[in-house]
């Protein structure tokens, strides 16, 4: 378990990127958007990053042993909800509900 | 929070409609009565906004944290999808400079709603400091709708302060669910792949025509995850980032060939 002032660090590094990110842009709002390529990073990077995060998530899934499964019905039933009724909270909630008791049974 | 958390709370504003959203509602009722209202405008994405806390709490205390962790993460840094990965990325922990660079990908977003979020009419030093502190997805997608455009400043304000609250009050209590039961529910940490897949579905649906982008995705997280197991998300996004840049070189030197 990581140590407190790790911890602390942690906490204040992302205070300080996602403060930044927020707040700089009114400060220094024209370059900004001014700025073509990171205009366009900025409509295209969102899906791909969420893409990536998702990877991310789901990387340590063993593939022995059927305990892939669980995750997978779990993606299939989130992913499946999402794109048929839109629903943020069902989709979540319904998913990660697959997944508690695939896991339990 | 959450988190394109946009896409994801103006979806939840869409599915939970307001139906009192005073699109014309009278100045002298924002005048005096700015906090009422703004705890009106609150209601929609507050209702998304509890049950995330409570599943992001239970996943705190349940990957070892102490349950005050959640309040600490709830009420600083306040990003919610990254307060999220921010457990898996802190227990394992993850070098810091990993830390910022996955904060500012995932947060790159935020830069966008400058150009349109309503700060001017927050007026204050401190009230623009805590504005912008809290301009979340969920803030801005509600900022941003034609209902809004008549909000005062204190309005606006209120209405972060209560989605703020109610993403420490959902996180906290989450937290101390969460180091009650223990390890005996197992699984509620799909709550996290789930949200990002919603997410990646909802920012794919804001731009059908791009089908390379996410696909360029996967592909470099695939092989960051295969090739760099322990630095998979600066090596992906690096990818990701490269592949991009490439494709927007092509599309120029294409378009000044032309």
């Amino acid at each position: 378990m990581p140590e407190t002032p790790y911890l602390l660090a942690a906490v204040a590094v992302t205070v300080a990127v996602t403060w930044a990110l927020r707040a700089l842009p009114f400060v220094a709002l024209a370059p900004l958007r001014e700025s073509r390529t990171l205009h366009y990073l900025g409509l295209r990077m969102p899906t791909g990053v969420l893409v990536v995060l998702v990877v991310y998530c789901l990387r340590d899934v063993p593939y022995a042993a059927n305990a892939w499964m669980a995750p997978a019905a779990a993606l299939a039933v989130t992913a499946g909800l999402h794109l048929w009724r839109r629903n943020v909270l069902l989709s979540i909630t319904a998913g990660t509900a697959v997944h508690v008791v695939l896991l339990n049974l | 929070m959450r988190e394109d958390c946009s896409n994801l709370l103006l979806m939840t504003r869409v599915l939970l409609p307001d139906a009192g959203r005073p699109s014309i509602t009278p100045p002298a009722e924002r005048e005096t009565r700015p906090a009422a209202a703004a705890l009106r405008d609150s209601f929609s994405v507050g209702i998304a906004l509890v049950p995330l806390g409570l599943a992001f709490g239970m996943v705190l205390t349940q990957s070892g944290l102490d349950w005050w962790w959640a309040t600490v993460f709830t009420a600083l840094i306040y990003a919610g999808s990254f307060e999220f990965l921010l457990i898996g990325l802190a227990t394992a922990v993850t070098p810091l400079g990993t830390i910022a660079l996955t904060a500012m990908l995932v947060n790159l977003r935020h830069v966008f709603y400058a150009l349109s979020f309503p700060l001017h009419r927050v007026r204050g030093v401190r009230a623009k400091l805590y504005s912008t502190f809290a301009m979340t997805d969920e803030a801005y997608a509600l900022t941003a709708t034609a209902a809004s455009r008549t909000w005062s400043g204190p309005r606006i304000v209120r209405l972060q302060l209560y989605l703020h609250l109610y993403w420490i009050v959902g996180g906290t209590v989450g937290a101390l669910l969460g180091a009650l039961i223990g390890d005996s529910v197992a699984g509620l940490d799909f709550a996290l792949p789930a949200l990002f897949t919603v997410m990646a579905i909802d920012a794919a649906r804001e731009r059908p025509d791009d089908v390379s982008g996410p696909a360029c995705a996967f592909v470099a997280a695939v092989v960051a995850a295969v090739v760099a197991p322990g630095q998979m998300l600066p090596v992906a996004f690096a990818l990701l980032t490269l592949a991009l840049l490439i494709a927007l070189g092509a599309s120029r030197l294409r378009s000044r060939r032309a």
